[in-house]
């Protein structure tokens, strides 16, 4: 009886119209990005082709997991500025220990299997201890993540004295740099990652609690959630998701180079924001973060592609991106 | 001393244990003794009303029935068996639940979320059962809100349905209510009470705690009245008539006594007005009034008294230009005010001494000197360069004027104590020598030493010829008024005159229970 009544009422308030507009914040890049590529076809013959687009992926790749990681942590209210560092230093790590000394190695020459778990875990360790610092400690997020940021970055350089690391071994660099089915590995390791997030968040009990934790902390706790220990998993899963990124990028360019990550945290919060991820936490997609990177990855593209002056690159990216939050505020202004 | 067993009549028998037990509660922080030997018990299918005025204890009260506090002395029971442990606040939400006075919704979830948050042992949301289930919660208490809803769009009102229903999703069989009805207009508290008779019907027991004494007569059962921390009365509400409930909150041997002081006279030319307010509406999350009309003459302070949320704030806050009001006009001088305008209100000469001090009222990250002269520093400047010298000398009379204590002009106001920090902000809203002071509790927790200062600062400025409107839930405060209108529910119930005030006609007027009375 009771339950007539609810299918009843439930099929009278189909909520429709309420996920479509709900899904407005995500999708409010879909008219630029639909642009970009008119644009693109308009402007280059090369831009409409496989051959292309596998690229495009295999730029955006790395940069779309740290985005990843960071809308993890935006998503309960707080931020990690040394994830571009541990993108540098983990990979160089993993990579000094096991390239030999004449390629700028340690001279450990140890298994490549062993590195990559290596570089991993020191992305886990510093998200750790970031999170520890930052939620245990009360550490102020900003100052805190941007002292480790220097220190980190200063690591990766000191250790090989300035110079890059390259001959790394086949199975290093295989993420970065093999492909399947015409399509860089990278592309497909991020967009499972995103599907897999964006399922997590929506799906399982912790992903709603990392919601809540950023929407109203308090409420939050007094749900009984284990606040602390997933603020502090966040932070740990979104250092080792960096630290494979960075591993990506080893692989594609075949090189760590003391300066790898430099400026990446950046893109990586342009892209969450005009994504949708909400700074304040609590608010934003996985689907919403991964148009804000295929926006940046296709106007990078398209630039490259006119033969746009490297020079004027970082300019038409920071107009992009302000004319991306312009649209974002005021689509936000006509839903109230 | 009504021990509560005595009284045990007329209530569902062999329902089993009390909901919750509160047997000798004492609780004391520093030298103030919160709560001393208090005794409280909530049956199933129950609404026990706890009353006092601010600082009667009942915030610490609940506090230790959330498992917020732990009680010096004495124990809770909940449902027969001893409270949890203060860190397992599972163990308590599955026992309390309690409906606090800021929201505890996470706006970004929908309602079914909010409903459900953190419920149930499956790791995976299966978003059509969760749905489901909040729905049939809602039909079955017959809360009417739509789950799909986000809890950022929700009022006042549905967010406390979802509170509610949240609390009983858990599983909790016992309700603690914490002033529910402080933002709701008549209706939304004639539903909420609709809703609190299901929920007890179904036998949950329920703490009401509230100011308006009329509302307990409506849907309690039994009360409890503290004051300072002591039980002073449990009785069944039937059994304790509004006469005696008020003289219990306010002090039997006090109640009808005349307060010895000399009082406060009107100035010559009082009955020239310098503010008008007609007609005037606002509505704030925080209280709201309805076609609220007063006048403050030369020389005069009038006293707007009424309970926390009745709307004396938000009067205060439209003339000083804080709020933009609905409706309504506010004159200075006979000229209107810029509604909402602070700067204007300012620069015609209203000065605005805010509630919450520490939010509004000081920089804390700078000296003494430097806050009292901020809102001068035109007066002080030349071109555009404030020279120690000329701020000093301003800050120095200020600082006498105010028998200010601290190590000099340019101690920090983070370092003062708290009467010292007020009196700095009542100071800065003097400096500009307005036409108008607008002060809002300026007395509110601090010692009374500093107490009799201010009321003394306020009432010199007043007798200088500047217009006073003090807007207070404390009586002591209104001594200083040459007038006094008292405001319930929006609207403005009664003046009085003649002071010295009647401490019981005032509290009875606010309390709404003026016919009984």
């Amino acid at each position: 009886m009771i339950d007539a009544a609810i299918e009843h009422v439930e099929l009278a308030r189909r909520p429709a119209r309420r996920v479509l507009l709900g899904s407005v914040r995500e999708l409010a890049l879909l008219p630029a990005i639909g642009v970009l590529l008119v644009v693109g076809i308009v402007t280059s013959p090369a831009f409409f082709t496989t051959a292309n687009f596998s690229n495009t992926a295999q730029f955006s790749a790395a940069l779309g997991l740290v985005v990843v990681a960071e809308s993890l942590i935006l998503l309960t209210g707080s931020f990690d500025l040394s994830l571009q560092s541990v993108y540098g230093l983990a990979p160089m790590i993993g990579a000094w220990l096991i390239v030999p000394k004449d390629a700028q190695g340690l001279g450990t020459d140890w298994n490549p299997a062993f590195g990559i778990l290596v570089v991993v875990g020191i992305g886990a360790a510093v998200g750790l201890f970031n999170g520890f610092m930052i939620v245990k400690l009360k550490f102020n997020a900003f100052i805190f993540t941007l002292a480790m940021l220097i220190l980190l970055a200063g690591l990766q350089q000191g250790i090989v004295s300035g110079r890059t690391i390259y001959e790394m071994p086949h199975s290093f660099i295989y993420l970065g740099s093999a492909y399947w089915a015409g399509f860089p590995v990278s592309a497909w390791a991020t967009g499972a990652v995103f599907v897999v997030a964006g399922l997590f968040l929506r799906y399982h009990r912790t992903g709603r609690a990392i919601y809540a934790i950023g929407g109203n902390l308090e409420a939050a706790r007094a749900a009984g959630i284990k606040v602390d220990r997933i603020r502090i998993g966040v932070f740990t899963t979104a250092g080792a998701l960096a630290a494979l990124a960075g591993l990506m990028i080893a692989g594609q360019v075949v090189a760590v180079t003391a300066n790898q990550g430099n400026n990446l945290i950046f893109t990586v919060f342009a892209a969450a924001v005009i994504g949708g991820i909400a700074l304040e936490g609590g608010r934003g997609r996985m689907l919403g973060a991964f148009t804000g990177v295929v926006l940046l990855g296709l106007v990078n593209n398209v630039l490259v592609l006119r033969n746009t002056s490297t020079f004027w690159i970082d300019a038409a990216n920071g107009a992009i991106i302000l004319i991306a939050l312009a649209l974002a505020r005021i689509v936000a202004l006509v839903r109230t | 001393m009504t021990p509560t067993a005595a009284t045990n009549g007329g209530r569902p028998e062999g329902a089993g244990p009390p909901a919750a037990e509160a047997v000798g509660i004492a609780k004391a922080f520093g030298q103030t003794r919160a709560l001393d030997d208090v005794s409280v018990s909530v049956l199933p299918g129950e609404c026990h009303a706890v009353v006092g005025r601010n600082g009667a204890g009942k915030s610490t009260l609940v506090a230790i029935l959330t498992g917020l506090l732990r009680p010096d002395a004495g124990s809770v029971r909940l449902h027969g068996e001893a409270a949890p442990g203060l860190g397992d606040r599972a163990a308590w939400q599955e026992r309390v639940a309690c409906v606090y006075q800021r929201s505890m919704v996470v706006p970004s979830l929908s309602v079914a979320e909010n409903i459900l948050l953190n419920r149930g042992d499956a790791s995976l949301v299966r978003w059509r059962e969760l749905r489901r289930q909040a729905r049939r919660l809602l039909l079955e208490w017959d809360f009417d809100l739509d789950v799909d809803a986000p809890a950022s769009e929700l009022s006042v009102e549905e967010r406390q349905i979802v509170e509610i229903a949240r609390a009983l999703a858990a599983g909790a069989r016992f309700l603690i209510l914490d002033e529910p009805t402080a933002a709701l207009d008549s209706h939304a508290v004639e539903r909420l009470f609709e809703r609190m008779r299901r929920v007890k019907a179904n036998g949950v027991g329920i703490l009401y705690i509230s100011h308006h004494l009329e509302e307990i007569y409506e849907v309690c059962d039994r009360t409890t009245v503290l004051r300072d921390g002591r039980q002073i009365v449990t009785a069944r509400v039937d059994e304790l008539d509004r006469d005696r409930l008020v003289s219990a909150m306010v002090g039997g041997e006090l109640a009808r006594a005349i307060e010895e002081q000399a009082p406060a006279r009107p100035q010559p030319g009082a009955e020239t007005p310098r503010l008008v307010v007609r007609g005037l509406s606002v509505r704030t999350p925080l209280g709201s009034v309805a076609d609220v009309s007063l006048h403050v003459g030369a020389g005069e302070c009038v006293g707007l008294f009424g309970l926390r949320g009745s709307g004396t704030v938000a009067v205060a806050d439209a003339v000083a230009g804080l709020v933009k009001p609905a409706a309504g006009t506010i004159e200075l001088d006979g000229k209107p005010t810029r509604p909402g305008k602070v700067d204007a209100a300012l620069r015609r000469g209203i000065a605005y001494v805010p509630e919450d001090r520490h939010a509004r009222g000081f920089v804390a990250t700078l000296g003494v000197a430097e806050n009292l002269t901020l809102p001068i520093q035109d007066r002080l400047s030349r071109f555009g360069i404030v020279t120690g010298a000329r701020r000093r000398a301003e800050a120095e009379r200020l600082v006498e004027r105010l028998q200010i204590v601290s190590s000099g002009p340019d101690q920090l106001l983070s370092e003062l104590s708290g009467g010292n920090q007020q009196k700095v902000v009542v100071g800065r809203a003097l400096a500009s020598r307005p036409r108008l002071l607008v002060v809002v509790s300026p007395t509110v927790g601090i010692d009374v030493a500093s107490k009799e200062a201010l009321l003394g600062v306020v009432d010199r400025a007043r007798a200088d010829g500047t217009s006073v409107l003090l807007v207070s839930d404390d009586l002591d405060e209104l001594r200083i008024c040459t007038r006094v209108l008292v405001v319930r529910r929006g609207a403005v119930v009664k003046e009085v005159r003649d002071a010295p005030w009647d401490r019981h006609e005032l509290i009875a007027a606010a309390e709404g229970l003026e016919v009984a009375a």
